[in-house]
């Protein structure tokens, strides 16, 4: 069974964020960038399915500036076995990106897609679950635990009350949340082997799919920021503060 | 034309997500709510009373109490003919199934809205919460989730929506629900309590993180917690606060032993008060805490415990 899973290039998690002086948008020139965290547990997920011996090989896909390839290739060197890169340098909604993999899906034919639930850039968790729908496929999202069976796969979901568990029928889509596994580091041996293996570059157009945004974005802000209060030097001045001054207790 | 909320409910009533989710949309049209599920009916009554709706629809699933989402999205695109908007609460089920009916009705959603400009200009996080971006969609009809914790909840009383009964959206052959595990707790829920006490690594062990549940029953609040408590298995991870896990903004949040990390003040920046307990001074936390208590949480727990059981 080929495994099919996704790299998106975002900004490393550890960088504090800077909105750009003209609103337009999120300071992105210079700053770290790293392969979405979400993103890392399904490609390491992927590794492990063939170490089991339940996959055969593993596709991963990133869609973004042609420096996506550096994402693609941490991938390759964490396990996966080729790369596709659809180079577009605007943005690429989680609606334009759900239909360039379902292009790649038709023509790779994988029994299993893994994506990671969100973006850490966009924050919007949509991409799995709008793929699922254009595929007519079943989704498992926000997964913690996948459990291959044959036919079909169990998945374990992270939901507001707890956990969920449901069977999906493969081929399916999976998202992943943070307790599915912890991604290896790439060893050295495998970061060298990761630079043979191949990229295929493929643009929007080469796949059908129109990359038009549909969202303008009018302005972007910085939220509010909040100032420090003040140090309590006892449990008593704490408690006379939130019974006396902030009247919340 | 209308506007469509698939809105969680338990058995009773709605959430109060789905209510602050009616009461972000309200100013837009007449708002028809859609339950699905077991005992969607039983919760029905509950929802027209809601202010500001105007209908609900109730597609009774007997069988599941957690009907097969591939199932509700068809469902739900096969209904979209009547409204301009289709939403719902930014909950684990709504996550789960708007954008699949946005795929369906080729429409890019709009996740996490937490302000509302006008029917196609809506404000929302990105990074984490770290900046906020004002978007304007070119898409006739409009899929949106809605970010509870920035909207106050419409009244549970005061309407008087009529109710209708459609046909379930059915079993699905794409995927079968197995079973739910979560402890029932007797705590208010976390992302509409109004006090939330969350624990960190610092904790330790489940065994102390129960410090944490015996100051949150001290004061009636709800449990959180951070990534890494989480993940060191001390609470479960519905407790989990941050950008990927629930967003909260209670009167007052109280973060004991946890150093504040980006993505976990993404989940609770918005609180009224914030107090920030940790041993140590520089902890990034201390600099969004109204009031900050640097020590041990070993002692200062118990102590803060004792002294809020006194009247
Ligand atoms: C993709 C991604 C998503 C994430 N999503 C989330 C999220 O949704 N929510 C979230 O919380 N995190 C999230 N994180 C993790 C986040 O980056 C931090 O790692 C996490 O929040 C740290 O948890 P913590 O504050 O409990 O632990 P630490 O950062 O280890 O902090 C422990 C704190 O306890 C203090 N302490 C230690 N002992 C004591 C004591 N005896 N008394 C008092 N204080 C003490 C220390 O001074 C320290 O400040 C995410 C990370 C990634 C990469």
């Amino acid at each position: 069974m080929k495994v099919l899973v996704t790299a998106k290039r975002v900004v490393d998690y550890n960088v504090k964020i800077r909105v750009k002086a003209d609103h337009t948008g999120v300071e992105t020139a210079n700053v770290k960038m790293s392969v979405n965290p979400f993103d890392e547990i399904a490609i390491e997920e992927a590794v492990r399915l063939k170490e089991k011996g339940a996959a055969t090989e593993i596709i991963v896909v990133s869609a973004g500036p042609a420096a996506a390839s550096e994402q693609i290739r941490t991938a390759l060197a964490m396990g996966a076995d080729r790369g596709i890169l659809v180079q577009h340098d605007g943005v690429l909604e989680p609606l334009v990106v759900a239909k360039l993999l379902a292009a790649i899906i038709a023509k790779e034919a994988p029994g299993l897609v893994i994506l990671g639930k969100q973006a850490i850039d966009d924050d919007m968790n949509a991409t799995g679950q709008m793929l699922a729908g254009l595929l007519g496929w079943a989704q498992g999202t926000f997964a913690s635990k996948i459990e291959m069976k044959g036919e079909t796969a169990v998945v374990t979901r992270e939901v507001d009350g707890g956990l969920e568990t449901v069977e999906v029928k493969l081929p399916a889509i999976i998202t992943t949340d943070l307790r599915l596994n912890e991604p290896r580091y790439a060893s050295l041996p495998n970061i060298m082997k990761a630079r043979k293996k191949t990229i295929d570059t493929m643009t929007p157009a080469d796949l059908g799919v129109d990359p038009t945004p549909r969202l303008t974005v009018l302005k972007v802000e910085e939220p509010p920021t909040r100032k420090a209060g003040v140090k309590v030097g006892s449990v008593q001045e704490l408690v006379e503060k939130l019974r006396g001054e902030a009247k919340v207790i | 034309m209308s506007i469509l909320i698939v809105a969680d409910h338990d058995g009773t009533g709605l959430s109060q997500p789905s209510r602050s989710a009616v009461a972000a949309l309200a100013g837009l049209g007449p708002i028809h709510l859609l339950l699905t599920g077991a005992n969607a009916a039983a919760a029905a009554p509950a929802a027209a009373a809601v202010s500001g709706v105007e209908a609900v629809l109730v597609a009774e699933d007997a069988a599941t109490a957690v009907p097969a989402v591939e199932a509700v999205a068809a469902m739900v695109v096969g209904m979209a003919g009547n409204y301009s908007h289709i939403a719902a609460p930014a909950s684990a089920a709504g996550k789960n199934l708007m954008p699949r009916v946005a795929a369906l009705l080729d429409v890019q959603q709009i996740s996490e809205v937490a302000g509302v400009i006008d029917a196609d200009t809506f404000v929302r996080p990105i990074y984490a919460g770290n900046a906020l971006a004002t978007v304007k969609t070119s898409d006739a009809k409009k899929v949106l989730t809605i970010r509870a914790a920035s909207f106050d909840a419409a009244p549970a009383t005061g309407g008087a929506a009529r109710i209708e009964t459609i046909a379930a959206s059915g079993a699905s052959p794409l995927s079968t629900f197995l079973g739910s595990e979560g402890v029932k707790s007797e705590r208010p829920d976390l992302t509409s309590a109004r006090i939330v006490v969350s624990g960190g690594r610092a904790l330790g062990s489940s065994e102390n993180f129960h410090l944490i549940d015996a100051l949150a029953d001290t004061l009636g609040a709800a449990v959180g917690a951070s990534r890494a408590a989480v993940d060191s298995g001390y609470a479960p991870n519905d407790h989990q606060v941050g950008q990927t896990g629930k967003i909260v903004a209670p009167e007052l949040y109280i973060a004991v032993g946890i150093s504040g990390a980006i993505q976990h003040l993404a989940g609770m920046k918005d609180s009224k008060f914030i107090v920030a307990i940790n041993k140590d001074e520089e902890a990034p936390i201390f600099q969004v805490a109204d009031y900050g208590l640097v020590g041990d949480l070993f002692a200062l727990v118990p102590e803060l415990t004792a002294a809020l059981a006194k009247p």
